[in-house]
C-alpha cells in the first residue's frame, strides 16, 4: 500500500511551497496558454518566450493542488533554456514514467498502448522530475502531473501553428 | 433553532451493522464513510433483494406469461408503488423509473422542453444547481434560444430572492435544487413552486439531495415535476425517479422511444403507451428497482423524520466541533444553521488544496469528495476552484466527525510551511 511520502516527496513539497517561475511575461511576445483539468478545477497559465527553436524563458499562473503545482513548477526549471527538441524529448520520457502504472493497471505490459510503442527516449535524463515517480501509484493524480506537460506541449504546437 | 426532535433518535450502532461495508478497512483503518452525498452505502437488505430477485424470480416484464415474468413485473410494479407512497405521489401513473436524476432532468427539458419552450422563452435556475439542471437547458438555448436567468446565492450560502418577482417575470421554466449539493441549503420550495405559478411557469425540483434525507410530500410541494435518484437514498445505481403530476406527463411527449413505451406500432407510425410507461423505453432497470424498493422500505423503518433529527444533530456536532478545534483556519461554506441545512460540509483548511487534504483523509480511512461537485457555476461565485466536502447520512455518528477532524489536523501538520 504506497503511503503519503510516495507521493509528496520533499522535493515535490519545496516546489509547492515555493514554486519557481511563478509569474507572467508580456503577452506577445510571450506565447500564453491556458490547461485545465476539468475534474479538479486546477488550472495553469504557462507564457513562453520562445527564441531560436529556444525556451527563453517561461513563467506559471493558475492555481491548483500541490501536484500540479510542483509539477509546473519543476517542469518550468527543467525546459528553461532548452531546444524545443530537447523539451520535446523531455516531455515524451516524463509521459512516459506517468504512463507506466496506467499500462499496468490494463492488464500488463505488453505494450500495445501508443505511448508504449512511443517509449521514452534512452537518453533523456529526468534528473529532479523523477520524484514525482511516485505519482504512478495514486492513479487519480497522474492528470494533476502531466497538466503542465500538455500544456506546454499545446503551446509548442499553436506557436508552429503559426509559424 | 434546533428543538428537541419529537422522535426516537437512530440506534446508529445498530444501523451501522445492517452496512456490510462499514466493516472494511481501509489503508489499516476502519472506513470511515463521508461521501454519502455523492452516493450512499447499501443495507444489506438492499443487496439481498436485489440477489433474491435475480436468483428467484429474474425475467422481463410486461410479456411473459410465464409464473416468473409475472413475479418480476410484479416486483417492478411493487416498487414503483414504494417509491409512489414515499413521495406522497397521488398515483403509480405520476411515477417514472429513470436512469438517475440526470436522466429525469434531461427528460424534463428534452422533451417537455423541445415541445413547449420558444424563441426567447425565460428558463429560471439557481446559482446552486448542479450540472444536470444547467446544461440540458444550455441545449436548449443553443437549440432554441430560450433564455437563462439566475437566481443568485447569497454569502450566507441562502438564495437572494430579493429580485425575485423580477426574475420571474414572464418565465415559462422555474428549475431549482430542494437542497445544495455543495453548501446543504435548504431552499424554500413551496414559495419558489408558487412564484413559478403564479408567473405561469413550471415548477421542476431537483430532489436528489433531499429525498434520501427529509420526508418529502410531492403533493405538499405543488411542483410540476421532481426528480431524484435511487443509489443516494440507499438503493442501487443505475435507477432515478422523475414525477410528474399526470396533467404534465400527459403534456410531455415521450423522450427516448422504442419497445416498451408504445401501444402501437405500424409502418406509418406509433401510439405512446400510457403512464407511466410512455417514458420507459425498452427493458427497465428491473433489479434496481426492486432494491430501490427495499431502500424505501429500509429509510421508512427508520423513519423519515428520524433521520433528519439525527442529521440536523450531527451536523450541529460537526459545526461546532470543528470550528472549536481549528478556528479561522477552516472555513465552513453555507448556512451557519444546522435547522437550515442538510449535512452537506464543504469546506477549505487554509490554502491547502483539497485534492491535497482528501489525500491524507484517504490514509486515515477517511472518505471525503475533493473537487467541484458538478456546480462549477457555485464554485465560482463561492470564488473557489473546488472544495472539500464532507457529507453525514444514516450510518454516521460523532465518532466520524471526530475521525474528520483528526484527519483535518493530521493534513495541517503535513502541510504545514
Amino acid at each position: 500500500m504506497p503511503g503519503l511520502e510516495d507521493l509528496y516527496r520533499e522535493i515535490i513539497l519545496d516546489h509547492y511551497r515555493n514554486p519557481r517561475n511563478r509569474g507572467e511575461l508580456p503577452s506577445p511576445p510571450a506565447v500564453r496558454v491556458e490547461g485545465f483539468n476539468p475534474l479538479c478545477g486546477d488550472e495553469i497559465v504557462l507564457y513562453l518566450d520562445i527564441e531560436d527553436d529556444r525556451v527563453k524563458d517561461i513563467r506559471v499562473g493558475g492555481q491548483g493542488c500541490s501536484i500540479s503545482q510542483s509539477s509546473a513548477s519543476m517542469m518550468s526549471t527543467a525546459v528553461k533554456g532548452r531546444t524545443i527538441d530537447e523539451v520535446r524529448a523531455l516531455s515524451r520520457a516524463f509521459k512516459a514514467m506517468m504512463s507506466i502504472h496506467e499500462q499496468s493497471l490494463d492488464g500488463g505490459e505488453e505494450g500495445d498502448g501508443e505511448e508504449a510503442v512511443e517509449g521514452p527516449p534512452p537518453d533523456v535524463k529526468l534528473g529532479d522530475l523523477e520524484a514525482l515517480r511516485g505519482v504512478v501509484k495514486f492513479p487519480v493524480r497522474i492528470k494533476c502531473a502531466t497538466l503542465s506537460w500538455n500544456t506546454l506541449l499545446q503551446g509548442l504546437d499553436e506557436r508552429t501553428g503559426e509559424g | 433553532m434546533t428543538t428537541t426532535p419529537a422522535v426516537d433518535p437512530l440506534d446508529v450502532a445498530r444501523i451501522r451493522k445492517d452496512f456490510p461495508i462499514l466493516d472494511r478497512q481501509v489503508h489499516g483503518r476502519r472506513l470511515v464513510y463521508l461521501d454519502s452525498a455523492n452516493t450512499s452505502q447499501k443495507p444489506r437488505s438492499v443487496i439481498e433483494a436485489v440477489q433474491t430477485y435475480y436468483e428467484r424470480s429474474n425475467a422481463n416484464v410486461h410479456r411473459g406469461t410465464y409464473l416468473i415474468a409475472e413475479e418480476a413485473t410484479a416486483a417492478l410494479e411493487g416498487a414503483r408503488a414504494k417509491v409512489a407512497r414515499f413521495i406522497g405521489a397521488r398515483s403509480e401513473r405520476e411515477v417514472v423509473f429513470t436512469k438517475n436524476a440526470t436522466e429525469a432532468l434531461n427528460l424534463v427539458a428534452k422533451a417537455w422542453g423541445r415541445a413547449h419552450l420558444r424563441p426567447g422563452d425565460p428558463v429560471v435556475l439557481t446559482e446552486l444547481e448542479h450540472h444536470a439542471n444547467i446544461v440540458p437547458w444550455h441545449q436548449l438555448v443553443e437549440e432554441i434560444g430560450i433564455e437563462l436567468r439566475w437566481i443568485p446565492v447569497g454569502a450566507d450560502g441562502r438564495l437572494d430572492l430579493t429580485d425575485l418577482d423580477r426574475l420571474l417575470d414572464g418565465a415559462r421554466v422555474v428549475s431549482f435544487a430542494a437542497m445544495s449539493n455543495v453548501l446543504g441549503t435548504l431552499t424554500p420550495v413551496e414559495r419558489l413552486v408558487a412564484a413559478a405559478h403564479d408567473a405561469g411557469a413550471i415548477a421542476v425540483v431537483d430532489a436528489s439531495q433531499y429525498v434520501p434525507h427529509v420526508a418529502t410530500d410531492v403533493g405538499a410541494w405543488g411542483a410540476d415535476f421532481v426528480a431524484f435518484t435511487g443509489h443516494k437514498m440507499c438503493g442501487p445505481t443505475g435507477i432515478g425517479v422523475l414525477w410528474g403530476t399526470e396533467a404534465i406527463l400527459d403534456a410531455t411527449p415521450p423522450f427516448l422511444t422504442g419497445g416498451e413505451m408504445i401501444l402501437n406500432v405500424t409502418k406509418e407510425g406509433f401510439t405512446p403507451n400510457e403512464l407511466p410507461w410512455k417514458f420507459e423505453a425498452g427493458t427497465p432497470p428491473i433489479a434496481e428497482a426492486v432494491g430501490l424498493g427495499a431502500a424505501v422500505d429500509y429509510l421508512e423503518g427508520l423513519g423519515m423524520e428520524a433521520v433528519r433529527a439525527h442529521e440536523v444533530s450531527l451536523t450541529a456536532y460537526a459545526l461546532r466541533t470543528l470550528t472549536e478545534r481549528f478556528g479561522d483556519d477552516l472555513v465552513i461554506h453555507g448556512p451557519s444553521e444546522p435547522s437550515e441545512r442538510g449535512g452537506v460540509l464543504s469546506f477549505a483548511y487554509r490554502d491547502v488544496h483539497p485534492h491535497d487534504l482528501t489525500q491524507v483523509f484517504d490514509q486515515h480511512g477517511v472518505c471525503v469528495r475533493a473537487g467541484h461537485h458538478c456546480a462549477k457555476p457555485l464554485m465560482r461565485e463561492l470564488g473557489v476552484a473546488a472544495t472539500a466536502r464532507a457529507s453525514l447520512y444514516v450510518y454516521n455518528d460523532e465518532s466520524d466527525v471526530d475521525a474528520l477532524s483528526d484527519a483535518i489536523a493530521a493534513a495541517a501538520e503535513f502541510f504545514s510551511t
